[in-house]
């Protein structure tokens, strides 16, 4: 079988055997592939001795660095904490009303609630916080509940529609169809005027009608001119922000069922603190109102574009 | 005809059993698989009945004996096949799930969503595309090179019929749901103790064909793929170690919890990488190349060393899965530096396929099989160096949970198991068949650019995808707060992800050519087309120089 020849075209001589008609060269190593390789085994020697590599019956060796992932963790959380300590420290010394009067920590507290916002929030109100169907847009100024600093602490604070938590926002639309409250005519009466309310049909016997029916049923909550109500969370139907759409239909469902949207009270999970930045950033979004004087903000009409400029306490 | 009878009773006595296990099933999923497998017993039941001459046994003659001087292909030339229908399969589905990414409408719940389809694909390329490719080219070049036909044939056809079985088995269990939730290892119980069976029989006819060798020596594409037989038997022995909650129930519990079961998935999982899709897939290398270049292998001690390197280092490396969880330190530091020292031994392979054109080279010019297998072995190279890399932790904290990983495992699995697959396809279909050539080397040609730039859009697109995801995970502001939501991410990488389903088309359009092309060599026809390199010819300079004229 030893059939060794030299390969015509490399020089190099074969092993002699043949299989199937493929012979093989007895072509040396590659020096630098050996070398290569020779440098790759050094190198995972030196990494052993200096990192935890070799295991024993109840623990392993530590390795010369005294490196290990759980210390390295704890080392970065330690740097980045003690960063942020003078912060943290001045955030949750400062109540919530004074923010604006310090504009570097309201930045501060903006960066840190935009962050906490990516974790906590965007499942519902989205990354850009721009909400879906049922979801509020945090970015307009169409406030459910309030939109200064304060108010927007609370809704974070206490949840929305959370049984157990005392100070939550609480309230309670009937489902003026289903309870039979008001006739299915009825409902489609009501329907078109608030449809009137945003111009989005034009005044007609039914929104007459309705006018009558929604000054006996709604006003309580939605007021007179159908504006909303904030100790209520009742919403402005009178602008063009409809939380569960304006279309007949959906409105129709929202009268004859009525919705109770709700929102986790994060002061259960989240500290002050965290709650503080992200009431500021809620608030820095575009839509965030400035404390009103003295008089409760209630029942005023959300029309705070104006006060966005100052709102995010710079001057 | 007493063979015939005992033989349909064994198949009536499992037809039965399976009808008993579909009735007596706890669970939907359970009663359908086995309906599955009663419906395959019925077909080696008709089979069994129908193929006998009985003319022969009424006369009391034996059945014919096949030719000894002849090398047993039939089983051989059904891979071939089982590959080409499989691996379309496996490039449709993945082309589906890259567009589930890209756009989820198109998830068609319960039974075509993005978690039921993904296993469906890896394990269709994997194992059904993969696996067929492997189980036929072994037999085709194991026989080959021991000078010595097949051992055991009907053993053989039990390999390749019962690896279809479990092939359908698998993938309809993950259509219906049934899954143990460990990549690559899906199937569940019962299915994994079929898959036993059949891969031990597996074993015996390659190994009983080694063992009947004409050869002195055994050749080394055999030892790759007996230490790919060997070590696959053992891997899913281990991972799939489980509990049946029932016996007629599709549901296990594994025997491995915690992160002692993720360090055991990913020894598989890494290992069903470095024995299935490399030593085995080396195997198929080191005998088509050097045939396809017609040139001697370039070093034989090459290909010892890196044989013995790569199998001994392989099996450490899996760890480098796990790094930064809940494993401990000291086996994260041994995943990776065993993976680092895998870097030269698996280039060995790529230097030994490589180098092997050497005298040869200007054959790459003419022949669209050899540049398959040549592109294979390059995207062998980078993807063995980009292991290692992605395996140095500090590099895998980047990349780790992102579509880097992707991005890797397909340059591997496109480039270097598909390419080698399509060039053994290409060598084999005119031998199996006894044809000339391929019906259309212009259409090998033509697959082989529509997949290489499908690669290379699958590739680049993912290694941005990846890189941007990574970065974009580990981004804090000034005040030391994150900046980007895993959403932003997400967003971040549509556009990759739709160029990543571009590539697929181009990858799956090259299968599509090469389907075609097999299918009509098999029949038979030869496509009339100018060959693929010609000299120039200069029919005006043709003729001699006349001297009359200076006169």
């Amino acid at each position: 079988m030893a059939n060794k020849r030299i390969d015509e075209p490399t020089g190099t001589e074969t092993m002699g055997h043949e299989w199937d008609g493929i012979e093989e060269l007895n072509t040396p190593l590659p020096s630098w592939w050996l070398y290569t390789f020779y440098a790759c085994i050094l190198f995972s020697i030196g990494y052993v001795v200096v990192y935890p590599a070799i295991p024993g019956l109840h623990s392993a060796s530590q390795g010369t660095a005294g490196w290990s992932s759980r210390g390295q963790l704890s080392q970065e959380m330690a740097a980045a904490q003690t960063a942020r300590a003078p912060m943290l420290a001045a955030l949750a010394a400062t109540p919530i009303e004074d923010l604006p009067k310090k504009p570097e920590l309201m930045a501060q507290a903006v960066a840190g609630g935009r962050a906490a916002f990516k974790v906590n929030c965007v499942a519902c109100h989205g990354s850009g916080a721009a909400g879906s169907v049922g979801f509020p847009n945090l970015n307009d100024d169409d406030w459910l509940w309030g939109g200064t600093l304060t108010d927007i602490q609370t809704t974070l604070t206490h949840g929305i529609r959370q049984p157990g938590d005392a100070e939550t926002r609480m309230s309670l639309m009937p489902a003026f169809g289903r309870d039979g409250i008001l006739q299915p005519a009825q409902v489609q009466d009501v329907v078109s005027f608030v449809r009137t309310l945003s111009a989005l049909e034009p005044k007609s016997a039914a929104s007459e009608r309705g006018s009558a029916i929604f000054a006996a049923n709604c006003v309580a909550c939605h007021g007179p001119e159908g504006k909303g109500g904030r100790q209520f969370g009742a919403p402005n139907l009178a602008d063009k922000v409809w939380l569960y759409g304006g279309s007949r239909e959906a409105i129709t469902n929202t009268v004859t069922n009525a919705h109770a949207g709700v929102m986790p009270a994060w002061g259960g999970r989240l500290d002050p603190v965290t709650i503080k930045m992200l009431a500021a950033y809620v608030h820095s979004l575009g839509g965030g109102e400035a404390f009103a004087k003295p008089a409760e903000g209630a029942a005023a009409p959300a029309t705070a574009a104006a006060a966005n400029g100052a709102s995010n306490g710079q001057p | 005809m007493v063979t015939v009878l005992s033989r349909a009773g064994i198949w009536l006595a499992l037809l039965l059993a399976s009808i008993l296990a579909m009735v007596g099933a706890k669970d939907t999923g359970f009663a359908i698989q086995m309906g599955i497998v009663a419906l395959a017993t019925v077909i080696g039941l008709w089979v069994s009945i129908s193929k006998p001459d009985y003319s022969r046994l009424a006369n009391g003659l034996a059945p014919p004996v096949a030719d000894q001087s002849k090398y047993y292909d039939d089983v051989i030339r059904w891979g071939v096949i089982a590959t080409v229908f499989w691996g379309m399969a496996g490039f449709i589905g993945g082309l589906l799930i890259a567009t589930q990414l890209s756009f989820p409408v198109f998830n068609f719940e319960p039974y075509l969503n993005f978690g039921r389809l993904r296993p469906l694909h890896t394990s269709a390329v994997i194992f059904a595309f993969g696996g067929n490719a492997l189980i036929a080219t072994s037999f085709y070049v194991v026989q080959r090179t021991c000078r010595a036909r097949l051992a055991f044939p009907g053993l053989a056809r039990f390999v390749f019929w019962g690896y279809q079985l479990f092939i359908v088995l698998a993938a309809t269990g993950y259509l219906l749901g049934i899954t143990q939730g460990k990549e690559y290892a899906e199937p569940e119980w019962y299915v994994d103790i079929w898959l036993t069976v059949v891969w031990v029989a597996y074993l015996i006819v390659f190994g009983g064909t080694i063992l009947k060798r004409s050869e002195p020596h055994i050749y080394v594409a055999n030892w790759f793929y007996l230490s790919f037989i060997i070590t696959v038997a053992m891997l899913h022995l281990v991972n799939n170690l489980a509990i049946p909650v029932s016996f007629l129930g599709s549901h296990s519990v594994s025997y491995f919890g915690g992160v002692q079961g993720a360090l055991v998935q990913w020894w598989y999982g890494h290992n069903a990488v470095g024995f299935f899709l490399t030593a085995g897939f080396l195997g198929m290398m080191y005998y088509f190349v050097p045939k396809q270049a017609q040139r001697p292998v370039y070093s034989y001690r090459l290909s010892i060393i890196h044989f013995w390197a790569l199998i001994f280092l392989y099996i450490w490396a899996g760890p480098h899965h796990l790094h930064y969880t809940a494993l401990p330190d000291w086996a994260q530091t041994l995943g990776m530096v065993f993976s680092v020292m895998l870097w030269m031994p698996s280039w060995g392979g790529m230097i030994n396929g490589l180098m092997t054109l050497n005298g040869a080279w200007d054959k790459l010019r003419t022949d669209p099989i050899l540049r398959m297998f040549v592109m294979s072995l390059a995207f062998y190279g980078m993807s063995t160096f980009e292991g290692p890399m992605m395996a140095i932790k500090s590099v895998n904290s980047l990349s780790h949970y992102t579509n880097w990983t992707i991005g890797h495992v397909h340059s591997g699995a496109l480039g270097w198991n598909g390419m080698v697959t399509f060039g053994a396809i290409y060598y084999l279909v005119p031998r199996l068949w006894g044809r000339e050539r391929m019906y259309s080397l212009r259409m090998v040609n033509w697959h082989f650019w529509t997949a290489t730039i499908g690669i290379v859009f699958y590739a680049s697109s993912m290694w941005v995808a990846g890189i941007t995801q990574g970065l974009m995970w580990r981004e804090y502001g000034a005040d030391g707060y994150l900046v980007n939501s895993f959403a932003d991410a997400v967003a971040a990488i549509h556009p990759m992800y739709v160029l990543r389903a571009l590539g697929g088309v181009l990858y799956l359009s090259g299968a599509c050519i090469m389907t075609f092309n097999v299918w009509k060599t098999i029949a038979g026809s030869l496509r009339d087309e100018a060959p693929m390199y010609n000299i120039d010819h200069h029919a005006a300079a043709d003729h001699p120089l006349v001297a009359a004229q200076a006169a």
